[in-house]
């Protein structure tokens, strides 16, 4: 109980004196996962739909693996990505081992299955609903991801939040390629990682306060700006 | 705008599932600027028989054929037809971008897009609603969004799946007055409908259709005057038929 009333205590501590550790570990924490969800946006969004609107032998088979790929360990693909990216590795020429960059490709891969899943569903569901109207209007290839994506966006929106969620509270993968260095990959995960490991619970719970409330708050941020555009433009 | 696509000319159509024929050997044309209506009891095949001259399902022998088509194919083809279904499909997206949409992939040219849209959402008496998501319009004002905006293109042909089914006597009067106006400027309707009352109103030919053959296919008139075949009979009756 000492330690929860002495982690809230430091928590609030921590925020009001601006400290400067936190905000920077803070600002790289969702830096690096909000490229990570953008990047993962950007595939997992255009194959979940391309896959939606598609019929093709072993599309059953690839739903089915993006399904589990949801569930990816993220300290398997942590130790993908450190094993290519270390320098007897294929990619190790590119020095991007412990670098901010290795944990977003981590990160990326883990979030890209998450929002391919989500986006083929809710894009096929949509599909389902306007396949007759838009073939009736000759709307097809990538007019017609594009159409269903933009009259998804809203659901899209929640598809985005879920990958953030899963990038900013992991700690697997990020800490085998970024190395826990501070000041340079030190995330919010990570050093809650650390300082647990030190006995520290009091900063360790402090920090998790702090992540619980950005996470929130993000969240809160995105859904509210989704609401407001969908109530305003009432679509 | 090229010349019509019209007439249309469907060919020993054959529509199957699971090895159980729906439609069977229908043969049928539509002319320009002509009023097809589509009578026959449910089941009978009348919305299949519309989505295969529609193009929307393959059927499994015979063709739909299309005047001077030769070079049209595909897209271009599509442009020059336009569907209306029985529930609106509305994209999630306000009244105007609904038309502006269909009017994009109609091949509308963007300097005849605001025009085209204003003159669709007058005539459906939705000017001032313009900025309303459709899916937030009355029942009755999203069929009227919809058929506006499968006439905004000023397509040769319009295919509409009983279009006024479960609406209020208002609401089918406006949307009977858009289909006439459209066909008195030269568009081709083709409609499934349900109402007795409605065919007679709107129809100049008539094809009926029972257990996914054509039965009966001669003008409104004599159709109704005296139909040739015993289940048209019955149904015209209003007894029920199977």
């Amino acid at each position: 109980m000492g330690d929860i009333q002495a982690a809230f205590s430091l928590a609030a501590n921590l925020i009001l004196t601006g400290d400067k550790d936190l905000f920077e570990i803070v600002g790289l924490s969702l830096s690096v996962s909000m490229t990570a969800v953008a990047v993962a946006c950007a595939i997992g969004m255009t194959t979940g739909a391309a896959i939606a609107v598609t019929r093709f032998p072993g599309r059953g088979a690839i739903v089915a693996l993006l399904n589990a790929l949801m569930g990816l360990p993220p300290v398997v693909v942590g130790l993908g990505v450190y094993l290519v990216l270390s320098r007897a590795g294929p990619l190790g020429v590119l020095g991007l081992l412990y670098t901010p960059t290795a944990m977003i490709i981590a990160q990326a891969i883990l979030v890209t299955p998450v929002v391919a899943a989500l986006t083929r569903q809710v894009v096929e569901d949509l599909h389902r609903e306007y396949d007759e109207a838009l073939k009736s209007l000759g709307v097809r290839g990538i007019g017609l991801v594009r159409t269903l994506l933009w009259d998804a966006r809203y659901s899209l929106i929640t598809v985005a939040l879920a990958g953030f969620g899963r990038a900013v509270a992991e700690v697997g993968a990020v800490i085998i390629v970024g190395g826990n260095i501070d000041h340079l990959t030190r995330t919010m995960t990570t050093a809650i990682a650390l300082e647990t490991s030190k006995g520290n619970l009091a900063l360790a719970l402090a920090l998790g306060i702090v992540l619980v409330g950005i996470s929130l708050a993000v969240n809160g941020a995105v859904s509210g700006v989704g609401g407001v555009a969908g109530r305003s433009r009432n679509v | 705008m090229s010349d019509s696509i019209l007439p249309l000319s469907a060919r020993n159509l054959r529509y199957e599932v699971n090895g159980t024929p729906l439609i069977e050997d229908i043969s049928m044309t539509v002319a320009p600027g002509s009023f097809t209506v589509v009578l026959g009891p449910n089941g009978a095949g009348k919305s299949l028989l519309l989505r295969l001259l529609h193009g929307l399902i393959t059927p499994i022998s015979g063709a739909v054929g299309w005047s001077g088509v030769g070079s049209l194919r595909g897209r271009t083809l599509r442009q020059r037809q336009a569907m209306v279904f029985q529930r609106p499909v509305l994209l999630r997206r306000s009244v105007e971008a609904n038309v502006r949409f269909a009017l994009k992939w109609q091949g509308a040219k963007p300097a005849q897009l605001h025009e085209a849209c204003e003159f669709a959402l007058e005539r459906a008496g939705l000017t001032d609603r313009r900025r309303v998501p459709a899916r937030l319009l009355s029942v009755g004002e999203q069929q009227r969004l919809v058929v506006a905006r499968a006439l905004a293109g000023k397509p040769d042909i319009l295919f509409l799946d009983e279009p006024t089914a479960s609406l209020d006597p208002a609401s089918v009067q406006r949307i009977e007055a858009l289909l006439q106006e459209a066909n008195a400027s030269g568009m081709a309707m083709v409609l499934v409908t349900h109402d007795i009352g409605q065919a007679r109103r709107l129809g100049q030919n008539i094809v009926f259709v029972h257990r996914g053959r054509l039965v009966e296919n001669a003008a409104a008139e004599p159709f109704f005057r005296n139909p040739q075949s015993a289940a048209a009979g019955a149904y015209l009756k209003g007894e029920i038929v199977v």
